[in-house]
């Protein structure tokens, strides 16, 4: 048994963590259960549904399907690292309030993680890329639209922004 | 005004910083972990269980089996209890069982002290069957001779109701009728709310706690007593915030095992956490349910005759059985009124998994065989669908003599007109005639009818208890759940309108709790805001007026002569403000002589009930070689009465519009022949649509208040969904001149009936 737990050292949301964890864990399970990350979400576990997305170096991934020691020396970041320290909300965040697009919440992190992700890279998507880009992400309460609504907003305003 | 304002929901910040806890969220880690043996036959006796090895297993606390389990039987159905036993639900379960039912049924359970000793452990359990025959069909359980699946119903039928209305083997008599008689199938769907069944019990003071992921604790809290065999004050359940539910958690699903396992483990906390593939598998789903309507109708479509036989595949067991194929039944007289009429409705127990709850009751599947064909009769007539319908449907005035509700407003018609000015119904449909070619579209509508609530079929209650701050805040607390939709937000907009208080004066208590939350029976039907908002009204009221009495202990005005007015209390003959709620709450509540702590406790108990109206409008193209169906446009158009909070409403709408896009043209459970076994119980094989599968969705109103209603409002949880599969079905119907009688129209479907409509030959 002495070589089921590593160290993981990893920064997530900013800050240098480091946890004994077992090595059949998934990120999924470091993050909720090591750091209390509850936007961390499992609907699957499998890799269908992307409620447990998080950014690992710039780009997203479902965390469920990713092992917790693979993080190892990767900058993460969750949901709660985009809300402001202040608690103010990030745009994104802010957006998905305004425009309705959370009901039961449960896959709200993962879209808005998948949505913070590729709008780092600063460019203006079509409604059909939009829809591909946010297709790994399952919904049954809202039928996307108000998701799609919130993220061109955001797109939209940080493009005005950077001009 | 507060209500018909888009307030931000309640709930919003928190769940957009993903702070909200979830049932997962509040189980504590070091929980034992419970696992559920699964049957992989769908129809045996359990003749032994060995589960020697699964207790050598290192970290394997307990292992119990269907002999170890209690012998109370208990019903699962989020339905109120009846003091009537013949009104009962059907107890039809233990916790594990011996008789397998259907396959994935639950014969044992592991508790351990992690997740995969207790895999390892289910693994080593060795189940010795006596296998049965099964039967996976519906009307093949009804025969003479098919398997018996519960020893008391013949024949498999759960029950059969009847509507009979004047005589219809007279009226066919009539020369000159045209007789239309098809067959119209549905399919079998899981409600995927993203967040899986998850539920966690212990002991504590002498009672078992369960905390779960429920739409009904209150329901739930019985269903376990009755389960355990223990006093109901003897269970207390706790409902968190819930990532969707859908129905399939108006149900009891593992609340009960849960509770007695932690009781074989001496009360230690266990959590039992439903995968994926657990809730495909072994929760409720909606009942397939195939239809023969018989219609004799004269040529310019007037209906004389109408005779339905609907067959409900309930599975395994009763749930909640026949209220789902009963509710559909009757709404065809209604929708459609007929004189002659002659319906008949059964529900039968097949070996496949357990029909229940499921958003729109029934109706999705109704309506889809009812529009289906009144579409079919203007097809076979050429009669125009927009007219023929607005024709027959429901007058103005309608009243039905079971409910007494009122179709009180020119509701259909206003709907259509809304519809169809956005679609451009008129100008497509001219467009869409005599089409030829690879690639099609095609126009289609749907009407939709909803029963808000369960009156008179059931109790309607709603109970409402306030408490003032001292800062003239209240917390407010209603049976009724939050389950995703937006329940909570409506709900404080309720009582802040009545009470005479800022929005954000009202501080909504979310997490229900059965030793704290008044009664209530929870989230189902589309009763939420139509039930709780008599329930948050006749408490409001009855506060303010209690307020107002005590004010006058400090502003020497007569009670009558006040009122609360934006959290001030104020003279209503000059609007002077006497005081702020604020002040009156802190000083009544220090007050040395007359100490008060201000609260108000109501009950409501509702004898009316309310119809929900509207329809919903799809244009599709159709491309005939590749057996594909693209949405083009999609509109749905509701009555709901006034609305509480527009933006939720919508976003409701939006909702279910993409449940049922997913019910017209992707989602179907698959079951093997041979086996019984579920083939595509994942989110892979599953096709649930994704944000590639819709078009704009577009959702409007029209806002007749209801008369019955404390707010004017009415249903709308679940109508969206049931219009959209039978309005995709008449699009491609328009398109290609071919009628879709099952469901979802998806490729494999397309292929067969284009092949059989010749497409393909040349
Ligand atoms: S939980 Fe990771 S993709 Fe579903
Ligand atoms: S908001 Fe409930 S699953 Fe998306």
């Amino acid at each position: 048994m002495s070589n089921q737990y590593k160290l993981v050292t990893c920064t997530i949301n900013g800050k240098e963590r480091s946890a004994m964890v077992d090595v059949r864990a998934s990120l999924t399970d470091m993050l909720r259960n090591d750091y209390g990350l509850t936007s961390v979400k499992k609907g699957c576990e499998v890799g269908e549904c992307g409620a447990c997305a998080v950014i690992i170096d710039g780009e997203c991934f479902n965390s469920c399907i990713y092992l917790a020691i693979w993080a190892d020396g990767k900058n993460i970041t969750t949901l709660e690292g985009l809300t402001h320290p202040d608690g103010t909300l990030s745009d994104i965040q802010q957006a998905f309030v305004d425009e309705s697009a959370i009901q039961c919440g449960f896959c709200s992190p993962g879209f808005m993680i998948e949505a913070e992700s590729f709008l780092q890279k600063g460019k203006i998507y079509t409604d059909d890329e939009l829809r591909k880009l946010l297709s790994g992400h399952l919904c049954r309460c809202t039928g996307y639209e108000n998701i799609l609504r919130a993220v061109k907003k955001v797109m939209h305003k940080r493009a005005a922004e950077s001009v | 005004m507060i209500i018909g304002k888009s307030y931000t929901r309640v709930d919003a910040y928190d769940k957009a910083t993903g702070r909200t806890k979830y049932t997962e969220d509040l189980c504590d880690k070091h929980a034992l972990v419970a696992k559920i043996k699964h049957s992989n036959v769908a129809h045996a006796i359990v003749k032994s269980v060995d589960i020697s090895e699964a207790e050598k297993i290192p970290g394997v606390v307990k292992v119990l089996t269907c002999f170890d389990a209690p012998e109370y039987l208990f019903p699962t159905a989020g339905h109120p209890w009846s003091t009537e036993e013949s009104h009962q639900d059907i107890c039809d379960r233990n916790v594990l069982t011996k008789h397998v039912r259907y396959y994935g049924d639950d014969v044992a359970a592991v508790v351990a002290e992690d997740e995969v000793a207790a895999k390892r452990a289910i693994e080593a359990i060795k189940v010795e069957y006596e296998v049965l025959p099964f039967v996976l069909d519906v009307q093949e359980a009804m025969k003479d001779g098919a398997p018996q699946i519960h020893e008391k119903y013949k024949n498999n039928v759960l029950a059969h109701t009847q509507i009979h209305k004047g005589n219809y083997e007279e009226a066919i008599k009539e020369p000159g009728l045209i007789k239309i008689d098809k067959w119209y199938n549905t399919q079998t769907v899981q409600h995927c709310h993203i967040e899986n069944f998850i539920c966690y019990a212990w002991e504590e003071g002498g009672r078992i706690h369960v905390t779960s992921s429920t739409q009904i604790p209150h329901v739930t809290r019985r269903c376990v007593a009755q389960a355990l065999g223990v006093d109901w004050g003897r269970v207390r359940v706790v409902k968190p915030y819930i990532g969707g539910g859908f129905g399939n958690k108006q149900d009891a699903l593992y609340e009960p095992l849960c509770a007695w396992l932690t009781t074989q483990v001496g009360g230690r906390l266990v959590k039992l956490d439903c995968q994926r593939e657990e809730t495909f598998a072994n929760n409720r789903v909606r009942h397939a349910i195939r239809y023969h309507f018989i219609s004799w109708v004269k040529p310019d479509g007037t209906l004389v005759a109408r005779k339905v036989e609907c067959f409900s595949n309930q599975g395994a067991y009763a749930s909640h059985g026949h209220a789902i194929c009963a509710k559909g039944l009757g709404s065809f007289p209604q929708l459609y009124p007929c004189e002659n009429f002659e319906g008949d409705g059964w529900t039968v127990f097949t070996n496949r998994q357990v029909g229940g709850a499921m958003r729109g009751y029934g109706m999705p599947q109704a309506t889809f065989a009812i529009e289906a064909h009144t579409e079919d009769i203007c097809t076979e007539l050429g009669l125009d669908p927009i007219a023929y319908r607005r024709k027959t449907v429901m007058p103005v005035g309608y009243v039905d003599a079971f409910s007494k509700n009122e179709l009180y407003s020119d509701t259909f018609n206003q709907c259509l007109d809304a519809g169809m000015k956005y679609i451009d119904f008129e100008r497509k449909r001219e467009a869409y005639k005599n089409q030829t070619g690879d690639i099609r579209r095609g126009i289609g509508v749907s009407l939709l009818w909803y029963n808000t609530a369960v009156w008179p079929i059931a109790l309607e209650t709603s109970s409402c208890r306030m408490v003032m701050n001292q800062d003239g805040s209240i917390q407010l607390q209603v049976g009724e759940t939050e389950i995703g939709q937006g329940a909570d937000t409506a709900f404080s907009q309720m009582a802040a309108e009545t009470l005479g208080i800022p929005f954000e004066k009202v501080h909504i208590v979310s997490c229900q709790d059965t030793d704290v939350t008044p009664f209530g029976t929870g989230a189902y039907a589309s009763r939420q805001t139509y039930a709780a908002g008599m329930g948050i009204r006749g408490c409001a009221e009855a506060f303010k007026a209690h307020i107002l009495d005590v004010a006058y202990r400090y502003t020497r005005m007569q009670s009558y002569l006040m009122d609360i007015v934006d959290g001030n209390i104020i003279r209503k003959t000059d609007g002077r403000v006497l005081m702020t709620l604020g002040e009156l709450a802190l000083t009544v509540l220090y007050d040395r002589e007359h100490n008060e702590h201000l609260t108000m406790e109501k009950t409501a108990q509702l004898k009316t009930n309310a119809y929900s109206f509207g329809c919903c409008f799809a244009e599709v193209e159709v491309d005939i070689p590749m057996c594909q169906v693209k949405l083009l446009n999609i509109i749905n158009v509701h009555d709901a009465g006034t609305l509480i909070n527009p933006a939720l409403a919508e976003a409701q709408v939006h909702g279910g519009m993409s449940m049922g896009i997913g019910y017209g043209l992707s989602e179907k459970m698959l079951y093997d022949a041979k086996t019984g076994k579920l083939l595509n119980g994942n989110l892979l094989d599953y096709k649930l649509s994704t944000m590639m599968d819709h078009p704009h969705l577009e959702a409007q109103f029209v806002e007749n208040p209801e008369p019955t209603s404390a707010y004017g409002t009415k249903g709308l949880g679940e109508p969206p969904v049931n219009p959209v599969a039978s309005a995709i079905r008449n699009a491609i119907l328009n398109a290609t001149g071919v009628a879709f009688d099952e469901l979802p129209m998806r490729p494999h479907l397309l292929y067969e009936k284009f092949s059989q409509a010749g497409f393909f030959q040349d």
